[in-house]
């Protein structure tokens, strides 16, 4: 089907062609055409954000939650580069977003216009792909193609770059094809290795999974397949933060998040084991520790849909080109198919360890003195909200750990944390696109107040779409985890690490049309964070909380799983001055 | 231990072997990557390299199919083997990348490339320049009464020594292409 369209109506129109129901953006001089478009329309819904950086953050918040690519519509120059920090964001944890953005016409292009910026030259470092698009005969295509990009692999957001006489200019519209890019990465897992894998199981006496964000990624049908395996083969589980929903927190067979703020038992377990199966994660440093430390007994395995992760890092000794889904399947089948064989003796002792090592109950903290202790703060909002359909969203920080740490997550899609750039002001604007796209659901950003003020902002388009997104700020008037590694690694010398000058959030609250909700003592808690739930409309909750609480455990920089961090005892001079350059 | 073929878009196969022998020796590596002759191409390949820290020694890149819109980068490279192998799976993540093929791994191949080098030099220098270029086959492009434009192909090992030796007859300038190079046989 072809028909006769302005750049601008192909916009819309191939958005609408996607599937897209709804755009988060802002409107500027080079896109115009376009937002007339969307004027006339009421097939899709845009979301007028506050801030570009916004924008990208909902709608990757809007992607991870629903599975679908976000979409992203702003303007030149300042538009396009307030974007930036949000693509690098979904860059790092793959996370499908199309962004247009306005340019000045093909015609100023290189002419130092106003609102001029070299947008595809700015942005190639930090998107999958992007492309300016000269001619209007190319735009519908280009558009459909990015989407493709966006979506197929491993995905990562993309930009598609528009000048504005593109946009005023005729031509014929092109419907999707997909089938016509040459951009086809590949699915399925080589069957030798995944048999090869399956023998290791059968003969592994202390194996574990370590999954992460690629089962997320791949789908539902890769949370049930991984799930599926866990039961049957009856081996522990891990995850990285990016990972957390996809095997349930309740599950009999989880052992806890892993990596630098980790589980003690799951960090244990993965330097102990003797066959480590990768699936979806990329052996980031937050997870590995110290590199020549690392697990130095296993043989591991890495099924990732992306060559590159493959031998990155970690040498693996059974590597897996594939989608999770499809390699998971494949597993499963041959494993089944040579009769469900585990070394369950072997396994029983592990568990025996694992077991052992849980009752070091690395999670415990002090009892309040008064002060809510951050922990506790989340273990509440955990008891009280958990039978919600609920989905949490964070900001960066101490506070982002313990929420990783305390609340337990069921399902995929329902956490939304910034996990490899580590962007503060992330959550707030991730929130927003959560709530867009499950209205009827329960969505409470987990902030600390530094981070929660990078995006504040974005509490107009809350106010003015009546999201009822909950902020639960943990206030400690601090930047909490640049505070704890001053602390630990810079004498105690704390550095522009307090927030001064913070403002009442009750007064911001209602300044903006929302309601606050204070709370600095326990007794109170309960009452207060019911008070933030059942209202209907946007909260934002100040929870004055403990100012010196250190997050723990932690493995300090350049230090291997077994050389944790358990609690306030003996944490000076623990990282040493080759830990030290480390981040 | 078998290298898997991992596929790579719509084309047959690709260089990736997932299994190397890791070593932190470093090696020199001819690789050659077919693109979409679209713009920006050639950013992406050398932002990679400068993002990531990767070293070029050598890049050449012109379009070989007018009709698939398609060019040729032949890049000439060093690093461990981990580091090679990296820099493959890195390439080949390049959406309008269509293949790369290792041609040290691959090879055996062969390697050619071209340079102008300008000697100026009176009276015995310049007789035993002109020597020497017949002995490498050079040919001389232009000439004045005192100077001399060679032009040279050979593997760039050819051209170091030709340059060496030039240097003390009167060097001035040297222009080089990079390396063009294929597989050898007829695949």
């Amino acid at each position: 089907m072809t028909r006769q369209m302005t750049g601008a109506k192909m916009v819309v129109q191939a958005l609408k062609d996607q599937g897209v129901d709804v755009v988060f953006g802002y409107p500027g001089g080079a896109v115009l055409p376009i937002y007339d478009e969307i004027f006339q329309q009421n097939d899709i819904r845009h979301i007028l954000v506050r801030h570009e950086q916004g924008a990208v953050h909902a709608a990757e918040g809007y992607a991870r939650s629903t599975g679908k690519p976000g979409v992203v519509l702003v303007t030149s120059g300042p538009g396009a580069t307030n974007a930036v920090t949000g693509l690098t964001d979904a860059l790092l944890d793959s996370i499908p977003i199309v962004v247009l953005t306005g340019q000045v016409p093909t015609f100023m292009i290189g002419s130092d216009a106003f609102q001029e910026a070299d947008t595809v030259g700015i942005t190639r470092p930090c998107t999958k792909h992007n492309w300016l698009v000269k001619e209007t005969g190319n735009l519908a295509a280009t558009i459909h193609e990015a989407f493709h990009v966006a979506t197929s692999g491993r995905p990562g957001p993309v930009l598609v770059d528009i000048p504005k006489d593109v946009q005023f200019a005729t031509d014929h519209y092109s419907a999707p094809a997909p089938a016509r890019s040459h951009y086809q990465p590949q699915v399925k897992g080589d069957m030798e290795t995944i048999t090869e894998v399956v023998e290791a199981i059968e003969k592994a006496e202390r194996p574990v999974f370590y999954t992460g964000g690629g089962v997320i990624n791949s789908g539902p049908a890769a949370s049930q397949l991984l799930r599926e395996l866990v039961q049957a083969t009856g081996f522990p589980i891990t995850s990285t933060l990016m990972g957390l929903g996809a095997y349930p927190a309740s599950g009999d067979k989880w052992i806890g998040m892993l990596g630098m703020h980790g589980l003690y038992e799951a960090n244990m377990a993965m330097h102990g084991c003797d066959l480590m199966i990768n699936i979806g994660a990329r052996f980031d440093d937050r997870i590995t520790g110290r590199i020549d430390a690392f697990s130095p007994n296993s043989k591991k395995a890495h099924i990732d849909i992306d060559p590159s992760s493959i031998n990155k890092v970690i040498r693996v000794d059974f590597p897996i080109v594939g989608d999770v889904a499809h390699v998971l399947e494949d597993m499963l089948k041959v494993w089944k198919a040579r009769g469900r064989k585990t070394n369950s003796e072997s396994v029983a002792r592990w568990w025996k360890q694992i077991e052992e090592w849980k009752t070091v109950n690395c999670l415990a903290y002090q009892p309040s003195s008064g002060k809510i202790r951050p922990q506790h703060a989340l273990a509440r909002l955990e008891a009280l909200t958990k039978e919600h359909d609920r989905y949490i969203t964070t900001e960066v920080g101490q506070h982002q750990m313990w929420a990783a740490q305390y609340l337990g997550f069921e399902d995929p899609n329902r956490l939304m944390t910034s996990g490899g750039l580590g962007t503060m002001g992330y959550g707030f604007p991730a929130s927003v696109g959560v709530q867009m796209a499950h209205p009827d659901s329960l969505v409470i950003n987990v902030a600390g107040e530094a981070s929660w003020l990078m995006n504040m902002q974005e509490m107009g388009t809350a106010v003015q779409y009546r999201l009822p997104v909950k902020q639960f700020i943990l206030n400690n008037e601090r930047l909490g985890m640049v505070r704890q590694w001053q602390e630990l690694l810079h004498g105690e010398r704390y550095s522009h690490s307090w927030s001064e000058a913070l403002p009442d959030f009750v007064k911001l609250a209602e300044a903006f049309g929302a309601k606050g909700i204070i709370c600095d003592n326990e007794a109170d808690l309960d009452d207060a964070i019911m008070e933030m739930i059942t209202y209907d409309g946007p909260v934002i909750f100040d929870c004055l909380v403990e100012k010196h609480e250190n997050c723990f455990p932690m493995i300090p920089s350049g230090k291997a799983h077994n050389e944790m961090l358990l609690g306030e005892a003996n944490t000076q001079g623990v990282i040493d001055a080759k830990g030290s350059v480390l981040v | 231990m078998s290298p898997l073929k991992i596929k790579k878009g719509a084309t047959s196969h690709s260089a990736y072997n997932l299994r190397p022998n890791f070593s932190d020796e470093p090696e020199t590596h001819t690789i050659a990557v077919l693109v979409e002759n679209e713009p920006g191409v050639l950013a992406r390949v050398i932002g990679l390299f400068s993002g990531r820290g990767y070293n070029i020694e050598s890049l050449t890149v012109a379009e070989v199919d007018h009709t698939g819109h398609l060019s040729r980068i032949t890049l000439v490279t060093t690093g461990t083997p981990q580091v090679i192998e990296q820099i493959k799976a890195q390439l080949g993540r390049i959406v309008p990348v269509h293949d790369v093929h290792d041609l040290t791994v691959e090879g055996p191949s062969v390697e050619r490339e071209l340079a102008l080098l300008k000697v100026a030099g009176q009276g015995e220098k310049r007789v035993e320049a002109l020597r020497l270029a017949d002995i490498f086959r050079a040919n001389v492009v232009d000439s004045t009464l005192e100077s001399f434009v060679f032009e040279i192909t050979g593997t760039p090992d050819k051209i170091d020594a030709f340059a060496e030796l030039m240097r003390p007859l009167g060097l001035q300038e040297v222009a080089r292409t990079g390396v063009a190079a294929l597989l050898r046989g007829k695949e």
